[in-house]
């Protein structure tokens, strides 16, 4: 599969990886050859195979409900870039 | 000391933490309550949430990142009053299989200083080889334990999916990635398997399987054992020195009553291209919470919000990691998932019968750990593939989560290989015992790369 | 050209459990920003996601009464999209595999009943909060609300005006909060509410272009979305454009929609199993135990209360519109000599107007099932009129004490003596000489001045159908 530019930057924003115009065709052929190279999968068919997501095909544990957790909210922010009055500071959201 | 400093093992030391910790253990061997590594030096992949400790994945995007919290395993070994002597240097976010994507520079072979050490785990495998630490902590999406054990000369187990919690390990691919061992002999690894392996409630994919004590059957005999050598494991692909180590390595377990039978994992050829969309796909989901918020590194140039995280993690992350964010991105995005993601998926499970019908033949299965010994730094910086090809017999025990270990098999000129050996679910018992008699008979574990006397 | 509106709902339920879907940090509203957003909330490196049982369970619970069927197998999927309450860069949520399906409420449209199908009701966590308030040109986050469990119920497009989308969400509201899985708090956005809104030509079976509205949280806003979102895709089409699929923001203060801009590039969300949270199993004794919590359910109360007590079908759901009030209301009538039809006014008429006009909730009012049985017994006894027991509730309202204790002090109790009665419909009558000629001459009809006038005397002490029959009798005898 090889991928033109237009893809590269569609996947560029959904990552939210900003890719400078200079790197893109870099990034295109890249891509594309790791992209050959997984579609040697192609080779084994796999019709009527059930996908496998987790190893030994095991099922959830749940928890109790019950509250474990307190106010650490000094601790966690000490390594935040940006807060202010307990909260986390982002450029300004327009919904 | 200068030939250690060389190697770029460590990315953070914390002297202060090492004396505390030592004087700590001190105080338990006195006063009794002490455990069976208390006061042994280990070094932890700087993959582990160490409390107060700058913890960097290897990447740009966490070099200030100092956890509020600890790992599970990083507890485990604190309880046992084991000394921490630092943080090892990594593939960024374990990506890779030569320690050469990590922001802060690569790490060189103690063997051969132009030499990569493996990857991902390789400041963890150069530091034990170099003898800096009786053992280091790893992780193992791919081969990232057992692959830099083989290319430095030690021994390197990667557990059990579900053996050992991943709560506080920086999740890379969370179906694949397993916290291991690295350690200076098949015995060692035992003793520290003992400490990191049990359940953790914090984990949901932890298992409350029981754990055994993993040193009690180390010397039990292997007389009738069977063991099984994929053909797929000695193709054209099998440099011809590694090849003859191999096979010497395995006579030794004959020797012992070992009985070599010839097996088929069909689908196991294809389990690179299988790992290249399973890891990218769960690792572009997982490196999302970088986004420059509530901890890391933010971009100091930006016009919005989206532009924040667009420079975030495109100054924040290196090359490799931002090509499998975007490999698997595009895999998992519309119209590419079932012919990527969910094909993917479903070769992961052909590959796990490839092992549930091996082990109806045999006990446990042997091969090389990787197709070559190490290579020069810089080799394969400018081709992926080729660099991915390099964990070709590793990956499909990821992709099946079974134990596998790696020990080493002799030397290739200078250059260690190793042995790898892989078991059923919870057999790892049964591969630390394999491994060491194995190292009862010989020297290879043993042997310092010169200056690290 | 005549027009048919199409509606489908999907309803966020936030589900009442101590702890969070996935951390032990509490859920309880109204905190200090990001004092009850733990390492797993904030999603620091390395941390990991266990599931709350007790979600699980109020899931179920939910499906099993609108008649779903449980999936046991039930699967987390990651939802991946960026946003800065969203702290992982993916919701955990269900998509391939929801754990209930199917099933279905009745609604009461006005003209009969209607069934709306539901089409699945999945597990999910909810986002933290964006404060808009200025921050130096930024915006503040606040991480509390991550990682609450929310339920996501998901209608089919069955509801064909503003009216039927309000019935349904109503009656959604009320079960929530019968099962008790839900306190069905919209100001606190314990109930949310996004609809899905197209319009097509009367007859067409097609469906025409959807939009999303989201941001809605109460009825009324509901309403007034929906009706302006249906006339500006009808405007929109007769003047030759077309609806394009989107979501939309309602605005309350303008009564208007608008696209919502941070969603443009969001339609690509790349599920995907996650793979930190195997798939979730639920035996057979797990959904048993859920069956065994379910409490009657409005419908079949609503049909017991006509059934049993003899209500009409207007008294009966009022009654049950809420637990609370249906279980007042039998406590009050297993008290009480008074009938169900005598307390279901009292509780529908009296209470519920004091409570509306207040608005509180039964639980917090003064009146307990017993007072309000106590007030009803001297009505039936006799010891008051209906008049005067309307004044003493207004009094046990105020908390003035109950009704022996008002009938008491105030001394309320009705003029039974029928001699005092006698005398006070003598003078009565003897001062309404016109009236009483009148009367004789057949003019029946003046009986009820009478009637006022002896109970003006007796301050309603009265017994009025005492002094009825004392006043027929003496007026017929002609003395």
């Amino acid at each position: 599969m090889a991928l033109d530019k237009q893809t590269i930057y569609k996947i560029s924003r959904l990552a939210r990886i900003h890719v400078d115009k200079v790197d893109i065709d870099r990034y295109a052929s890249q891509l594309s050859t790791i992209l050959d190279f997984v579609e040697q999968m192609n080779r084994i068919d796999t019709d009527n195979v059930a996908p496998l997501s987790h190893p030994q095909d095991r099922v959830l544990r749940m928890r109790e409900d019950s509250v474990t957790e307190h106010d650490r909210r000094d601790d966690l922010q000490s390594v935040a870039p940006m807060t202010e009055n307990g909260l986390y500071l982002v450029p300004k959201v327009i919904e | 000391m200068e030939r250690h400093r060389a190697l770029n093992a460590f990315i953070t030391v914390d002297p202060e933490l090492s004396l505390n910790q030592a004087r700590a253990a001190d105080r338990m061997l006195k006063n009794g309550g002490s455990r069976p590594l208390t006061g042994i030096p280990i070094a932890h992949k700087d993959i582990f949430c160490t409390k107060g400790v700058l913890t960097t994945c290897g990447s740009k995007i966490l070099s200030n990142f100092v956890p509020p919290y600890d790992a599970t395993l990083i507890k485990r070994c604190y309880e046992e009053g084991m000394v921490t002597l630092g943080k090892t240097n990594m593939d960024e976010f374990a990506m890779g299989s030569s320690n050469e994507t990590s922001y802060f520079g690569p790490v060189r072979n103690p063997w051969d200083q132009f030499r990569v050490p493996g990857g991902s785990s390789g400041g963890s495998a150069a530091s034990v080889t170099a003898r800096l630490c009786a053992a280091a902590t790893g992780t193992d999406t791919g081969g990232s334990i057992r692959q830099p054990a083989a290319l430095c000369g030690i021994t390197g187990l990667k557990p059990t999916y579900g053996r050992v919690s991943r709560y506080g390990m920086v999740a890379f691919a969370s179906s694949l990635d397993q916290g291991g061992v690295l350690t200076q002999s098949a015995e060692d690894a035992a003793l520290l398997l003992n400490v990191i392996a049990g359940f953790d409630p914090l984990d949901s994919t932890s298992v409350e399987e029981p754990v055994p004590d993993y040193g009690s059957k180390l010397k039990d005999d292997i007389d009738g054992l069977k063991i099984g050598l994929p053909k797929q494991y000695f193709d054209e692909g099998l440099s011809p020195e590694v090849e003859v180590l191999i096979r010497d390595a395995l006579r030794v377990l004959e020797d012992h009553g070992a009985v070599l039978i010839d097996i088929d994992l069909p689908n196991s050829e294809l389990c690179v291209p299988c790992y290249y969309v399973i890891a990218p796909s769960e690792a572009s989901s997982n490196l999302s919470r970088f986004d420059g918020v509530r901890y890391g590194y933010r971009s100091e140039d930006y016009e919005d919000l989206v532009d924040m995280y667009m420079r975030t993690r495109a100054e924040g992350f290196g090359d490799e990691v931002k090509r499998r964010i975007m490999i698997g991105t595009y895999a998992l995005s519309a119209g590419y998932y079932d012919a990527y993601y969910l094909k993917a998926q479903k070769l992961r499970r052909l590959i796990t019968h490839d092992f549930e019908r091996a082990f109806e033949l045999c006990d446990v299965i042997a091969g090389p750990t990787t197709p070559t010994a190490a290579f020069e730094i810089g080799a394969k910086t400018s081709d992926p593939i080729s660099m991915y090809l390099n964990d070709i017999y590793t990956i499909s025990v990821n992709l099946s989560g079974l134990p596998a270990l790696s020990v080493p098999a002799g030397f290739a000129g200078d250059l260690p290989a190793g042995l790898q050996l892989i078991g059923p679910y919870f057999s790892e018992s049964r591969l630390l015992n394999i491994g060491h008699r194995f190292q009862m008979d010989t020297e290879w574990h043993r042997r310092i790369p010169g200056g690290f006397e | 050209m005549a027009w048919e509106t199409v509606i489908g709902l999907e309803v966020h339920v936030q589900l009442s459990t101590n702890s969070k879907i996935f951390s032990g940090a509490s859920t309880s509203y109204g905190a200090k920003p990001n004092t009850q957003a733990c390492e797993v909330d904030i999603a620091l490196p390395g941390v990991l996601p266990v599931m709350n049982k007790e979600a699980a369970r109020k899931a179920v619970k939910f499906g099993l009464s609108v008649e779903s069927k449980i999936n046991q197998r039930s699967v987390f999927a990651r939802k991946n999209y960026f946003y800065p309450d969203l702290p992982k860069g993916y919701q955990i949520s269900q998509y391939e595999l929801p754990i209930v399906v199917g099933g279905h409420l009745t609604i009461d449209t006005g003209k009969g009943e209607k069934r709306i199908g539901i089409t699945r009701a999945h597990l999910e966590e909810d986002a933290g909060k964006s404060l808009h308030e200025d921050f130096h040109g930024m915006t503040g986050i606040d991480l509390n609300r991550a990682g609450t469990p929310l339920l996501e119920i998901v209608s089919e497009p069955d509801m064909r005006s503003p009216a039927e989308a309000i019935a349904y969400l109503r009656k959604l509201h009320t079960l929530v909060r019968y099962l008790e899985i839900c306190d069905g708090n919209m100001q606190e956005g314990s109930f949310r509410c996004d609809a899905n809104v197209s319009v097509r030509p009367q007859g067409e079976t097609e469906l025409g272009t959807r939009t999303e509205l989201k941001n809605i949280n109460s009825f009324r806003f509901i309403e007034k979305a929906i009706e302006y979102e249906v006339e500006r895709q009808i405007d929109l089409i007769e003047d030759g454009g077309t609806v394009v699929q989107e979501t939309r923001l309602y605005d309350p203060s303008r009564n208007e929609t608008r696209p919502m801009r941070t969603k443009e590039d969001a339609h690509d969300y790349r599920y995907f199993p996650d793979p930190d949270l195997p798939p979730m199993e639920l035996d057979d004794q797990f959904i048993d135990s859920a069956r065994q919590q379910l409490p009657e359910l409005p419908d079949t109360k609503r049909h017991r209360f006509m059934e049993q007590h003899g209500l009409g079908p207007a008294d009966a759901y009022q009654l049950t519109s809420d637990k609370a009030t249906a279980d007042f209301f039998e406590a009050v009538l297993e008290q009480t000599r008074g009938d169900a039809k005598t307390v279901a006014n009292w509780v529908n008429s009296e209470l519920a107007g004091y409570l509306n006009e207040t608005n509180m909730v039964i639980e917090s009012a003064r009146i307990d099932p017993g007072m309000l049985a106590e007030l009803i017994d001297r009505i039936e006894d006799g010891t008051i009129s209906g008049k005067i027991a309307k004044d003493v509730f207004r009094s046990m309202w105020n908390g003035e004490g109950t009704a022996d204790q008002l009938i008491e002090t105030k001394a309320l109790r009705q003029i039974t003596d029928s001699g005092e009665l006698e005398k006070v419909v003598d003078d009565v009558l003897s001062r309404s000489r016109e009236q009483v000629e009148q009367y004789r001459g057949g003019q029946t009809k003046v009986l009820g001045y009478f009637v006022g006038q002896v109970m003006k005397e007796t301050q309603g002490k009265a017994n009025p159908q005492q002094v009825n029959e004392l006043l027929k009798q003496k007026l017929e005898s002609g003395d």
